[in-house]
């Protein structure tokens, strides 16, 4: 049975823990041990006392750092890797991609590493992805820190003193930290718009209550479920979009993020310039490089036009409670994938895809960058659907079946014209009957389309008069005992229907109540 | 006035009460007294003729006529009692038959009787028309035989595919008017069984070749077929209350057939002909990526936190027996300010209005219980979609895959919906042989097993 480790976050301003009482149960009931630091969860607002009760032990620093497996949020620093002992997991934040050097430092020791944020947007690996369910929080929090420095409502309202415009917002990049803005600010009252390069967003944004602003330029279709890198001609449009909102807009959250690379500029100095005083941008992606001219990691700063650019890069962290608890449970999720037997016991399989994505580092040798994985939901490209188009259905023209019509009334005219009576009789009340059936069954209640079938049924049993009138011959008479025996069959069926029929919709019908 | 006359004015009421009968039914409020109509009609029709026959027959025809009619009438009731409601189409399917059956024997009796008539040229017509009631009569009986089989599994209900079955039908249809036409000239009874015989193996033909999931449409069909086989009937014994009733239920299981075909977006031709869902689309190898999975306590705390939740049962549901839990899981979430509503798809089940009787009988109440056409514009705002036992009626590929043999089929829009659980017991295809993207969709969750035991699970974590 292994032990997992839950250390303190060492990052300045780190305010989130790798476990909750709540997780902590649950790698439990999955066979583990599981030791918190003392104070680990302490600005998390979880005390050491409930992590006891949960049922961890309360472990120093060195003790807990030698656990087989170490849970944590940030990565580690180059002190804490020579904490760790030979053989031990480590779970945590990596960005393998953006930090080589870490990457170099963790494979020089005979550990593995688990790279939480690599991975893959598959359906399946959903419950792990902490990506998104920090992207969720974080964009939540973008939301309320730009309406904390932001001077005005962001609803619009009508009071005894005057007219209050709403104010206007626009998310940039709708991922899972953009959707969650688009909601957030749409709830507050805003109106709220948003862009991004991949066009099946648009009804993503459309449900969040906001407005999608397309880049009417042609683009590719995303296949791993992360924006890619844009074209030039894309670029262009893109920029003259966002040139235009910024000077409309009174706040821009931009969340651009591109994985593996710096993150890109949107917003630029201009752009900047151009926009309203009091107006705030929040640069999510500050702490990769930023999309905006003049955002700075961690800082407000306030431009000489008074727009306060926003670069906070611990969102996530600024709701510590509950970015702890879904952390948390994605690394539960994790290790219940990782604990096959439910015995405490960690298997890493390699032919798993999601296992093999997030493992930077298997027992001191660096298996980054893993192999690419397709995401399921990509759409299909376009021209291979279009391929093989649908045979066009056969479809009567307008004429061919005014045609059938007028010949079907040709024929009816000309059976009547020749026919002796009781022909003609027939058939006017046969036309008649069925255009009145028509008209009745039309407007007949979806619901009740059981009930009416069981009643015609019913009706239809009215085949039973002929067989009766049949069975009223004389017996002497040519045929008669024949006639008398199929009649006598004929009845009993046909009677089947007209008393089962009734008595199986009454049934029915006295079942239908309000 | 003598009994003929009698009957004669007896059978004009009978048919203004069925006329009554079926207005009676486009209502829920009205839907009981028109029942009510239709049995005083036939109450009508048959003492006026018994008392006909009373008043001409011998003593044999009264006595044998009294025993047919109180042994059917005692099958028919004891059937009706103890059917249940999932076991509708199968009964309906079977007294189809019935009606078929009853007009082939009137037809043969109507030639065995050789009655007198004036003039050659009515003589031929009613030649004609024995040949005609025949022939419905019997198409309508094999055809329901078949589709009673098929839907009480006791035949495979996929659909036969002979080789060029279009002709053998057309083929059928031909010999059918060349056999009117001889017999006319010159009839004989061997021309009589030759027709019987081929209309009972176009019937059996017609139906064996039309796959499960189009049975809503086959069972109105039957039904309008039965209808016209009383219509025939009527012009052969020259009874206009035969005439009257058989048009009114033709032409309802027509107009019946007709709204199920449109609910698929298909020709009713092309249900006749048989096969749906034949042609592999390109969409078979495509790759849909993975489902996840949910389980049933997840599915109640999932419920718990919405605000609205809609449920669209399909054919799954009646399987399973489902509707009674489904109704208590209703009552709950009603009673915890929940707004919960039933998305009915037209051809869901195998019947139509199939799932509104099995909800009624469930005492689910019937005004939240809307058609695809009401629903459709409420998923969007709404946090959960449970789909039970259905399949095919929630495809999104009907709207977004052109390439879809279910393309252009409207469908009920689950997907645009928060959260969709489907209940299922694998993840084999519906009916129509396509797979379903929504179950591969970020916000859908499977609930895999039997409907009836994943919902009582989810009432205990209620």
């Amino acid at each position: 049975m292994s032990v997992v480790g839950v250390v303190t976050e060492s990052v300045a301003g780190e305010t989130r823990v790798a476990a909750t009482p709540e997780t902590v149960g649950k790698l439990i009931g999955l066979g583990y041990e599981v030791v918190v630091e003392s104070g680990a969860g302490e600005k998390a607002s979880f005390t050491d006392e409930a992590y006891a009760a949960a049922g961890a032990t309360i472990g120093a620093t060195a003790d807990v750092w030698r656990s087989d497996i170490v849970f944590k949020v940030n990565a580690p620093s180059e002190a804490e890797i020579g904490l760790l002992a030979d053989g031990a997991t480590l779970v945590s934040l990596i960005s393998p991609a953006l930090n080589p050097d870490l990457v170099e430092q963790l494979s020089a020791r005979p550990i593995t590493v688990l790279a939480m944020d690599a991975v893959p947007r598959i359906s399946r690996a959903q419950s792990m992805d902490v990506l998104s369910s920090m992207a969720n929080i974080a964009g939540y929090r973008a939301v309320v820190e730009a309406a904390n420095v932001f001077g005005r409502f962001f609803t619009g309202q009508i009071t005894a003193a005057g007219k209050v415009p709403p104010a206007k917002v626009l998310v940039a990049g709708v991922g899972v930290a953009g959707l969650a803005a688009i909601g957030t600010a749409n709830s507050l009252g805003a109106i709220v718009k948003a862009t991004d390069p991949r066009a099946e967003v648009a009804d993503q944004v459309k449900s969040l209550g906001g407005e999608y602003i397309a880049v009417d330029v042609e683009t590719e279709q995303s296949t791993d479920g992360y924006a890619k890198a844009t074209t030039d001609a894309y670029n262009a449009r893109a920029a003259e979009i966002y040139s235009e909102q910024a000077a409309d807009v009174d706040i821009i959250i931009t969340t651009a993020l591109i994985p593996g690379r710096a993150a890109p500029i949107l917003i630029t100095e201009a752009d900047v310039a151009s926009m309203k005083a009091g107006s705030v941008i929040v640069d999510m992606a500050a702490a990769n490089g930023g999309n905006v001219v003049g955002s700075k990691p961690g800082e407000a700063v306030v431009t000489p036009n008074g727009v306060t650019i926003l670069g906070y890069t611990d969102l996530a962290g600024r709701l510590p409670t509950q970015a702890s608890q879904l952390y948390g449970t994605n690394l539960v999720n994790l290790m219940k994938l990782l604990t096959p037997g439910k015995d405490g016991r960690l298997v890493l399989d390699f032919e798993d895809v999601v296992q093999r994505t997030i493992t930077v580092v298997r027992d001191g040798e660096t298996t980054w960058p893993p192999p690419p994985v397709q995401v399921s939901a990509a759409p299909a490209a376009a021209p291979v659907e279009k391929a093989e188009p649908q045979p066009p259905k056969a479809v009567m023209t307008q004429r061919a079946k005014l045609g059938l019509v007028g010949l079907g009334i040709l024929a009816l005219f000309l059976v009547n014209a020749y026919a002796p009576p009781p022909l003609p009789e027939h058939f006017t009340v046969l036309v008649l009957a069925i255009v009145i059936g028509y008209y009745v069954i039309g407007k007949v209640h979806h619901a009740l389309h059981t009930p009416l079938m069981s009643v015609t049924n019913a009706i239809s049993g009215i085949i039973v008069v002929g067989a009766m009138l049949q069975i009223g011959i004389d017996g002497d008479a040519e045929n008669g005992t024949v006639i008398q025996v199929l009649a006598f069959i004929a009845i009993l069926l046909a009677s089947i229907n007209v008393f089962g029929g009734f008595a199986v919709t009454r049934r029915m019908l006295s079942m239908f109540s309000k | 006035m003598d009994s003929a006359s009698i009957a004669t004015a007896a059978y004009i009421v009978a048919s203004l009460l069925f006329i009554l009968s079926l207005a009676g039914l486009s209502k829920h409020e009205t839907a009981s007294q028109g029942v009510l109509f239709g049995i005083s009609g036939m109450t009508i029709a048959l003492v006026a003729t018994f008392v006909l026959v009373a008043d001409l027959g011998s003593t044999t025809s009264v006595v044998l006529l009294i025993i047919a009619v109180a042994i059917g009438a005692a099958i028919g009731l004891w059937r009706a009692r103890v059917v249940e409601m999932t076991g509708m189409p199968e009964l309906i399917a079977l007294l189809h038959s019935f009606v078929g059956l009853a007009a082939v024997l009137v037809g043969w009796n109507g030639y065995l009787e050789h009655g007198y008539f004036e003039l050659q040229s009515l003589e031929d017509i009613h030649n004609a028309e024995v040949f005609i009631g025949v022939f419905i009569g019997a198409v309508t009986f094999t055809g329901s035989i078949v589709a009673f089989l098929k839907l009480s599994a006791r035949i495979k209900s996929s659909p036969l595919m002979l080789p060029g079955k279009n002709y053998i039908n057309l083929g059928a249809l031909v010999l059918f008017v060349a056999l009117t036409i001889w017999f006319v000239i010159s009839p004989a009874l061997w021309l009589l069984v030759a027709v019987t015989v081929v209309a009972l193996a176009l019937g059996w033909h017609l139906v064996a070749s039309i796959g499960g999931g189009d049975m809503p449409v086959v069972v109105s069909m039957l039904n309008s077929y039965s209808g016209w086989a009383a219509a025939a009937s009527g012009f052969l014994l020259n009874n206009d209350a035969l005439i009257v009733t058989g048009a009114l239920v033709g032409s309802s299981g027509a107009y019946l057939s007709y709204i199920m075909c449109q609910a698929m977006n298909r020709s009713f031709i092309s249900v006749i002909a048989g096969g749906f869902g034949i042609e592999a689309g390109p969409a078979d190898d495509k790759d849909y990526g993975e489902h996840r999975e949910i389980n049933a306590e997840d599915t109640a705390e999932l419920l718990k936190n919405a605000s609205s939740v809609i449920i669209t049962p399909g054919y799954g549901m009646a399987v399973a027996q489902a509707q009674y839990p489904v109704a208590d899981l209703v009552r709950k979430l009603r009673e915890r300010g929940i707004d919960v509503k039933f998305g009915i798809h037209p051809v869901a089940g195998r019947l139509p209005g199939h799932m509104n009787v099995l909800l009624a009988e469930a005492k689910v109440p019937y005004d939240i219980v809307l058609e695809m056409d009401e629903i459709n514009d409420d998923f969007k705002d709404t946090s959960v979609v449970l789909v039970i036992g259905a399949n095919d009626t929630v495809n999104p590929a009907a709207t977004e895959d052109p390439s879809s043999p279910i393309a252009g089929m409207p469908v009920l829009t689950v997907w645009e919906a928060t959260d969709v659980v489907v209940f299922k017991r694998s993840m084999a295809t519906g009916y129509a042989g396509v797979q379903n993207p929504l179950f591969f969709r970020e916000n859908s969750q499977m609930l895999f097993g039997d409907a009836k035991e994943r919902v009582e699970d989810i009432l205990k974590a209620l």
